[in-house]
């Protein structure tokens, strides 16, 4: 039998149907790999064993009563910037050391209504502002392809323990690409779902009109599962649109004779490492023959949205964190008065991306500059919208890359913010217009890393992108290849 | 363009950041280099387009106004670093 911790979600349901299969042994298998692996990875801020083996015990329970669903008992991870009730909700951040919140996310009430299992909490860059990981609070994720590399970010925990088979499925967050760059460079599936798609109740806010919760799987096939799951209107999340949840996995067909590909131009820039625009090449090619029409298409204002994303993200961003303040939660530093206390707290508690981004957020805003700056940036951003709904007028998904380099070595960006931000130059647009996205496996670099192959869908075309990555993923290998890690 | 170490206090104040000097001297550069790669925005005609704060039509979302049930003070003030009464406590703000 192959090792359990192998297992798809789709094998690991029909063994846990059949009786073959208990869920407090998959989880386990799965708690005893986090134990002989994750110091080595650090994929986890925290794992919660005993919680999770008393919810597979009651998983097993439902199953035996008759209850059958596809989440039913699987264990996953889920990005700390997720609200656990009652387990330690960090952000990545010494701001939230201790904090306990006292209610779940939605996607978590969700997950536990399907009964899923939570190993644990993944690691990522602090309030999920990074391409690495490397700026959490708590240390570096480490790269389960090459353990001197990032594994990507802000979602790099979840990545890598989907990776590393420490987790069969995990949730994350993508604001700018923060689950499609990791998904990239740790060779995994990662989907951001359209804004308004799945709840953000109960996800630690950065950039409130670009943040999307959604799945990390080793295959197409689980994303789907996981996404079904947690989509739908929240009354809780007014943004959340109350438009129904289709069957994702009866989206999922073997060829694409129906589907009409676009290959944006703006994509195959200068800056691209030869071996990722080489292999997206060829993997189009093999879109093509999987029956799919491609052709090009432009998205002139391409390079207009690292700079609109760097505004309005962190424009946001310093709204967003005024919260944090000593006062309600976290660490206090006590000052000599309230307002010295503000600063002193959020001093000590925020890392130097984090303060970086508030600064600049903050100045964007401040009076004098806020037309020259946010305004514009809003200006340009419907201009980014308007290329991609032009765009979708003649196809249906767009292929390329999902970040011009393969996982970099950990230290080799983090003096730079500038370079570090251009990681997620294929992956910001999608967030400003409130597209869907996805990674999937498409090849390796010279050096045996990863590349993912995006796919683009209009708002709410996620059952689009899921048959073009699904079709792609089914007619080739790369999916099935793992790391070596022992253990 | 390069910002003024008047204008990075000013900023870190309207932030309530207590940042130190090292701190202060390094975003100086770092938020001019970012800001003169964001000025590239500026060739952009868009005289004639909105700005656009969110992709989904703003709507406001009503309501019943019925009472539901909340959150016992205990629980919202259980991560609170000190609390009196049933209440946050801060430092004195007036003598």
């Amino acid at each position: 039998m192959t090792e359990l911790t192998e297992l798809s979600i789709h094998k690991a349901h029909v063994l846990l149907k059949k009786g073959e299969l208990s869920s407090v042994d998959l989880t386990q298998a799965y708690l005893d790999r986090i134990a002989v692996l994750d110091d080595r990875i650090h994929a986890f801020l925290a794992v919660t064993s005993d919680q999770a083996l008393v919810q597979a015990r009651r998983a097993d329970e439902r199953r035996a009563q008759g209850e059958d669903n596809p989440l039913l008992g699987i264990p996953v991870g889920y990005k700390d910037v997720l609200c656990t009730k009652g387990v330690e909700t960090t952000c990545g951040s010494k701001i939230l050391s201790g904090y306990r919140p006292p209610y779940n996310a939605t996607v978590i009430d969700k997950m536990e209504a399907q009964g899923a299992v939570m190993l644990g909490k993944t690691n990522m860059d602090e309030f999920a502002m990074g391409s690495s990981t490397e700026n959490s609070g708590y240390g570096t994720t480490r790269n389960p392809w090459d353990t001197g590399r990032v594994p990507g970010g802000s979602s790099g925990g979840s990545a890598a323990a989907v990776a590393a088979q420490m987790a069969m499925a995990a949730l994350g967050s993508d604001t700018g690409g923060s689950i499609r760059q990791p998904a990239s460079l740790c060779g995994v599936v990662g989907l951001k779902p359209s804004y308004g798609r799945v709840s953000r109740y109960g996800l630690v806010a950065y950039a409130s009109s670009l943040d999307q919760i959604g799945p990390f799987a080793r295959s197409v096939a689980d994303a789907a599962l996981l996404l079904g799951a947690i989509a739908g209107h929240d009354p809780l999340d007014s943004t959340s649109v109350d438009t129904p949840v289709p069957n994702y996995t009866a989206a999922l067909t073997p060829n694409l004779k129906d589907v009409r590909v676009g290959i944006p131009t703006e994509y195959f820039i200068e800056g691209i490492e030869p071996a990722v625009e080489q292999t997206v090449r060829i993997a189009i090619d093999q879109l093509k023959e999987l029956g799919a029409e491609v052709r090009e298409v432009g998205l002139p204002h391409t390079d207009m949205a690292l700079p609109v994303y760097y505004l309005i993200a962190p424009a946001e961003a310093s709204a967003n964190l005024a919260r944090f303040d000593g006062i309600r939660y976290g660490p206090r530093e006590q000052g000599n008065s309230l307002w010295d206390t503000y600063c002193q707290t959020r001093e000590a508690g925020f890392g130097p991306e984090v303060k970086r981004r508030i600064m600049l957020g903050t100045y964007a805003l401040s009076a004098g500059y806020y037309d020259a700056y946010y305004l514009k940036a809003q200006k340009v951003r419907t201009l980014i919208k308007q290329d991609f709904d032009a765009a979708f007028g003649q196809v249906d998904v767009i292929a390329c890359p999902v970040s011009p380099t393969t996982a970099f070595r950990i230290g080799e960006k983090v003096d730079d913010p500038l370079r570090m931000y251009l990681s997620d130059v294929f992956t910001l647009a999608v967030n400003l217009a409130g597209n869907c996205g996805i990674s999937v496996p498409c090849g390796f670099d010279e050096n045996g890393l990863p590349i993912g192959l995006q796919i683009i869908g209009p708002a709410f075309g996620e059952e689009r992108i899921l048959q073009t990555a699904h079709a792609y993923e089914q007619a080739t290998e790369w999916h099935r290849r793992v790391p070596t890690l022992g253990g | 363009m390069t910002l003024s170490q008047e204008q990075i206090t000013h900023i870190a104040e309207l932030a309530r950041l207590a940042l130190t000097d090292v701190e202060k001297a390094r975003f100086r550069e770092q938020l001019s280099d970012v800001l003169d790669y964001a000025a590239r925005l500026q060739e952009v005609d868009t005289s004639a387009i909105p700005p656009m704060a969110s992709v989904l039509p703003v709507d406001t979302v009503m309501r019943d106004d019925v009472a539901r049930p909340g959150m016992p003070p205990e629980q919202i003030l259980a991560n609170a670093p000190d609390q009196e009464d049933n209440m946050f406590r801060v430092p004195v703000i007036l003598e």
